[in-house]
């Protein structure tokens, strides 16, 4: 179908007319390489610098995974405690807001003052920005069981447990899965952060080399291979929710 | 011989003693195998009753018997449905219908060995509200009265001993609405279940109830209660006769005097 064909090339064109916009915009007002790099000068950069790019991006992709991975694990579990019970819910939940609240950049030196830098702290970082979002989104889903079914269910003589693995878990899994989009890029942002500060490794610091240097176009190249990354993983963690939670995604809103 | 359901002056207050109480002083007594409607008016703390009744509330005055035992907890006997059908979407309709047997023992733990044995229960139990071989459907694939017969079989599957109705019919047309009428009629004849039926439709409750307790305005308890002794099996035709109009006309004026 056309439109269908349409929608498939849109992202295509949509990127390629960005690109071209941009170009034609370098060439035509004459802005300085230094100041904004035609696209055509950042491909040259990834050309030139492909193998250190190349290691950098894998770096700081392997610690983005490891604290996503941490936080998709420690935010499902702390979801469904947070969900459990009204009285743990109201405990944590304003030590969660504000503890979301902390700029995550000002936590990173005292997890170097613990941890040295490097790794770990990327890793941590990236962990510490990306569970929220897990969190309240296991926590909603749980909370939003229709209080009709859940009576439906007591009166069978259903246990807490019994409503939250027949009811509660399965119904939470859309919300699950939809934040783990919003994770992924949060956690790219958590790593990025922590290697532009305190590593020697990683995009984040190849960037802050590049700055160092002068070349524009390397750091942008940098935030080029950035997006790709995230795209990529938001686009893996998009097909993973269609995939585990088809039964959820029915609507017709947006298929315009 | 005491009454299957018995709430005998019965007060509760959702917010506690300090707040005003849902029902004060409610009475009511319904018999083994008999098909009860409760009407009032909106908020006078019917769905109150029917939590009441199955334990999923609990009084702070009166007393709450169900098939001879003071109700502590919830009762297991009970099915229930409600305005809304609150399917599971993540299930086929027949997986959805299995739900209860996922719960309640025996069926619990004999779920493996007897799967095949349940699923034609199932699969009978649509046939018998007109829905035969539509188990394989996700709910959002079935119209709202279709939803709504299958919600009735889910409270029905595990075969208990009380039926709780919470306006059920409350969101369908008015046609969807009469046949369920009689799908509901047929099911209490076919089996000895007692049956507690919350409306606010006056003629469903005097079609299909053997017994019509009106209850006034918050706090709710019961004003009225009315023997409906036209014979059985009924025929929706029997809601055109003088007799049954006048019983509905007898109703309105009670629940008219009830909101004052
Ligand atoms: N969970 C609840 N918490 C507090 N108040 C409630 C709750 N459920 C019902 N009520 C109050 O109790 C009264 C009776 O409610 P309900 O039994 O639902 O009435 P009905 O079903 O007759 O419309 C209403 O005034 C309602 O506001
Ligand atoms: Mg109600």
């Amino acid at each position: 179908m056309s439109s269908n064909l349409a929608v498939r090339l849109a992202p295509w064109l949509y990127t390629a007319t960005l690109f071209i916009v941009w170009e034609a915009a370098c060439r035509l007002f004459k802005i300085p390489t230094f100041f904004l790099p035609p696209p055509t000068a950042i491909a040259n950069a990834f050309v030139e610098y492909w193998t250190p790019i190349y290691r950098h991006s894998l770096y700081t992709l392997s610690t983005t995974l490891i604290g996503f991975g941490m936080a998709v694990g420690f935010g499902l579990l702390l979801g469904l405690v947070v969900g459990w019970s009204r009285s743990i819910y109201a405990g944590l939940y304003p030590l969660m807001i504000g503890f979301n609240a902390i700029p995550k950049v000002a936590v990173v030196p005292i997890l170097v003052l613990w941890f040295g830098i490097g790794f770990v702290p990327a890793v941590l970082t990236a962990f510490l920005i990306s569970f929220f979002p897990i969190v309240v989104n296991v926590a909603t889903g749980l909370a939003t069981i229709e209080p009709e079914l859940e009576d439906v269910l007591k009166a069978l003589g259903a246990s807490k447990l019994d409503i939250m693995r027949k009811v509660g878990i399965p119904r939470t899994l859309p919300y699950f899965f939809g934040s783990l989009k919003v994770a992924i890029t949060l956690a790219f942002v958590g790593s990025v952060i922590s290697e532009s500060i305190a590593s020697n490794y990683g995009i984040g610091n190849l960037m802050l080399q590049a700055q160092a240097q002068f070349q524009v176009p390397l750091i942008f190249a940098g935030l080029v291979a950035l997006a790709v990354e995230g795209i990529v993983m938001y686009w893996l963690m998009a097909i993973l929710e269609a995939r585990m939670t088809g039964w959820a995604q029915r609507s017709g809103f947006a298929q315009a | 011989m005491s009454a299957f359901i018995t709430l005998d002056g019965v007060s509760h207050a959702y917010g506690g003693l300090t707040t005003a109480p849902a029902v004060e002083g409610l009475s009511i007594a319904i018999e083994e195998g008999e098909f009860a409607a409760v009407v009032g008016p909106s908020g006078c703390g019917k769905s109150t009753l029917m939590k009441l009744a199955t334990g999923l509330q609990f009084p702070f005055k009166g007393s709450v018997k169900v098939a001879g035992e003071m109700v502590t907890k919830p009762v297991k006997i009970a099915g229930m449905a409600f305005q809304a059908p609150t399917l599971l979407p993540w299930r086929t309709t027949l997986e959805n219908l299995l739900l209860p047997l996922e719960i309640v023992e025996p069926h619990r733990s004999e779920m493996r060995r007897r799967r095949v044995e349940y699923a034609a229960r199932a699969e009978n139990l649509l046939t018998s509200v007109g829905l035969r071989g539509q188990g394989e459907k996700y709910p959002w694939e079935l119209s709202g009265g279709m939803q709504q017969r299958t919600s009735l079989c889910r409270a029905l599957i595990h075969e208990p001993k009380l039926l709780m109705l919470d306006e059920p019919f409350g969101a369908l047309d008015a046609f969807t609405r009469e046949e369920l009428w009689c799908v509901i009629r047929d099911l209490h004849a076919a089996r000895k279940i007692t049956i507690c039926l919350v409306t606010h439709d006056l003629r469903e409750a005097v079609f299909l109830a053997d017994r019509v307790f009106v209850m006034s305005a918050r706090p709710g308890r019961v004003l009225v209660e009315r023997k409906i002794d036209l014979p059985r099996p009924r025929d929706l035709d029997v809601t055109f006769t003088p007799e049954f109009q006048d019983i509905v006309q007898e109703m309105r004026s009670h629940i008219v005097r009830a909101r004052q």
